[in-house]
């Protein structure tokens, strides 16, 4: 069954062009990478699919419903949740508030503060702490976690990896892997090759705003993946 | 005891400031906006309940609880219909549509009302009128008190409301991100409304001090609104018990100035303010330096 279908996506910023007629689908249950160099598009397309950014053209269609004009926080309360590049956590707020604040009355399931603070235990001793004062990796976690709050059907993970030390990526994607074992829907943005097409199902290449590559995860060998990544040689 | 009791004045005095100060400061802190006719919001506050003892001679606090709920719509309209546009193109925007609105109000007020000056004292009962002799030379006034109090309460409230509130939390995280708000499910937009009625129904509240303590006429607003704009910068812009520090202080300021001449209190004031403008913002460090380079190089010539 299909949960997310893209068709025909324009996005802008002024006169820049950053995503040109991209279209996709995520089926339920899928985990999809949305790998390329800086600039490719990948953080607008996500955005756009968050409702963070108002598409120039095409339309987004969620669980069935034309989602393409409706703002962030309805689109939360329908069930897409996105852990924005660079964390964007409330800097005065503590761990609990920020996981808090983002829990939707409307929306129940598995998560909650219990059991976000057993995926990531090692939020459990800063619960009191405010945002600005945790390390990168501790940031990444509330972040995780604040998405996961509101119990999202799908989930947009935005370059979780991105400036935290080896040893934290390491411990953020083993708890991301018991959220993917559980068959959630995820479709993350992701700079490292080797780990996007560890953990994803499905892998979609873009370059310069185009999908210029598209394919299961297993099937697509290294070679191929990189040139596309680069734009070396257009596969036809 | 003169001063003792001059400083006491003050604090009372600063109070009031502060809870004029309340909303101008929420509505920076949340939104950056810099509310020109927030003083003038508390005026046209002042005159509906002026309007409501008019018709109904009930006290002014009955007056103030009546007129409570029309100023948090009167506040939640005015966010979504004028300053939420104004928000979307730039910082300045926001600015020029408060003067106007500050000009609009001024002369609807006119209009409806003439220019003659009006006062609720008459309609709040002995508060007005009572106080206690605590020595020879310290006198505490019943009214005074109250709106310390008050002020107090209104700024813990306010503090709990922040703080322990989902709502709250709602409140500061849009202040501080309100893009990565809307993304954890925040309507944004119901935030500032919210924030924006708060702000008024608290102005409202300064208006019916000023309408008890002193007088008012349609053009009282903008006085009103720099006492309470240096009331939150001698606070600290956006920090909330800054600002209640910041209407005592200068209200102190005020009284103790009096003391050296009456005509000296409001400018002992804007002295206070402009001593702290300038140790803030202005490159307090590098003033005095600046000063003595620019005395040297005329002296050279």
């Amino acid at each position: 069954m299909t949960l997310l279908k893209v068709e025909a996506l324009d996005c802008r910023y002024g006169l820049l062009q950053a995503v040109r007629g991209v279209s996709f689908e995520v089926a339920a249950g899928e985990t999809v990478a949305v790998i390329g160099a800086n600039g490719a598009g990948k953080t607008t397309l996500l955005r756009a699919v968050a409702g963070a950014h108002r598409p120039h053209g095409g339309r987004v269609v969620f669980d069935g419903v034309d989602i393409t004009t409706l703002p962030a926080h309805r689109r939360v309360a329908l069930g897409i949740a996105l852990v924005p590049e660079g964390r964007r956590l409330f800097p005065s707020l503590t761990v609990e508030e920020n996981l808090r604040v983002a829990a939707s009355p409307r929306r129940h399931g598995r998560w909650n503060m219990e059991t976000v603070l057993e995926v990531f235990p090692l939020l459990r001793a800063r619960r009191h702490t405010a945002a600005a004062k945790l390390s990168g990796g501790e940031q990444q976690a509330v972040a995780i976690g604040r998405a996961l709050m509101s119990n999202p059907q799908l989930l947009l993970l935005d370059e979780v990896s991105l400036g935290l030390a080896p040893v934290v990526v390491e411990a953020v994607y083993r708890a991301l892997a018991g959220i993917l074992n559980e068959g959630a829907t995820v479709l993350l943005v992701e700079q490292d090759l080797t780990r996007a097409l560890g953990v994803a199902g499905r892998v979609v290449c873009m370059l310069e705003g185009r999908v210029v590559l598209e394919g299961p995860a297993r099937a697509l060998d290294r070679d191929r993946v990189v040139s596309a990544y680069f734009g070396l040689r257009r596969p036809a | 005891m003169t001063l003792l009791n001059a400083a006491l004045q003050g604090i009372f005095l600063g109070a009031f400031y502060a809870v004029l100060a309340c909303g101008l400061s929420i509505m920076f802190g949340v939104m950056r906006i810099i509310n020109l006719a927030h003083g003038d919001i508390a005026v046209f506050g002042a005159y509906v309940m002026f309007v409501i003892v008019e018709h109904t001679g009930v006290s002014a606090f009955i007056a103030f609880a009546a007129a409570l709920p029309v100023m948090v719509v009167l506040g939640y309209v005015l966010q979504l219909t004028v300053l939420e546009r104004s928000l979307k193109s730039g910082i300045l925007t926001p600015l020029l549509a408060t003067f106007g609105l500050s000009i609009v109000i001024q002369n609807l007020l006119q209009l409806a009302f003439s220019p003659d000056v009006r006062s609720l004292g008459g309609s709040a009962g002995a508060v007005t009128t009572g106080s206690w002799q605590v020595t020879s030379g310290l006198s505490v006034s019943a009214l005074g008190l109250v709106v310390l109090v008050v002020a107090v309460l209104v700024f813990g409230a306010l503090q709990l409301f922040l703080s322990r509130t989902r709502m709250g939390w709602m409140m500061r995280a849009t202040a501080e991100d309100a893009d990565a708000a809307e993304l954890v499910g925040i309507d944004s937009r119901g935030v500032y409304a919210w924030a924006t009625a708060f702000a008024v129904a608290i102005a409202a509240l300064g208006g019916l001090f000023l309408a008890i303590r002193s007088v008012f006429d349609p053009v009282s607003g903008p006085t009103q609104l720099i006492f309470a704009f240096e009331a939150v910068v001698i606070g600290g812009m956006g920090s909330l018990w800054g600002t209640l520090v910041g209407g005592i202080a200068l209200g102190v300021a005020q009284t103790l100035g009096a003391q050296i001449h009456p005509q000296f209190a409001v400018m002992a004031g804007h002295l206070l303010f402009l001593v702290v403008l300038i140790a803030r913002y202005g490159g307090g460090r590098d003033f005095l330096p600046r000063a003595r380079r620019l005395l040297l190089a005329r002296a050279g010539r």
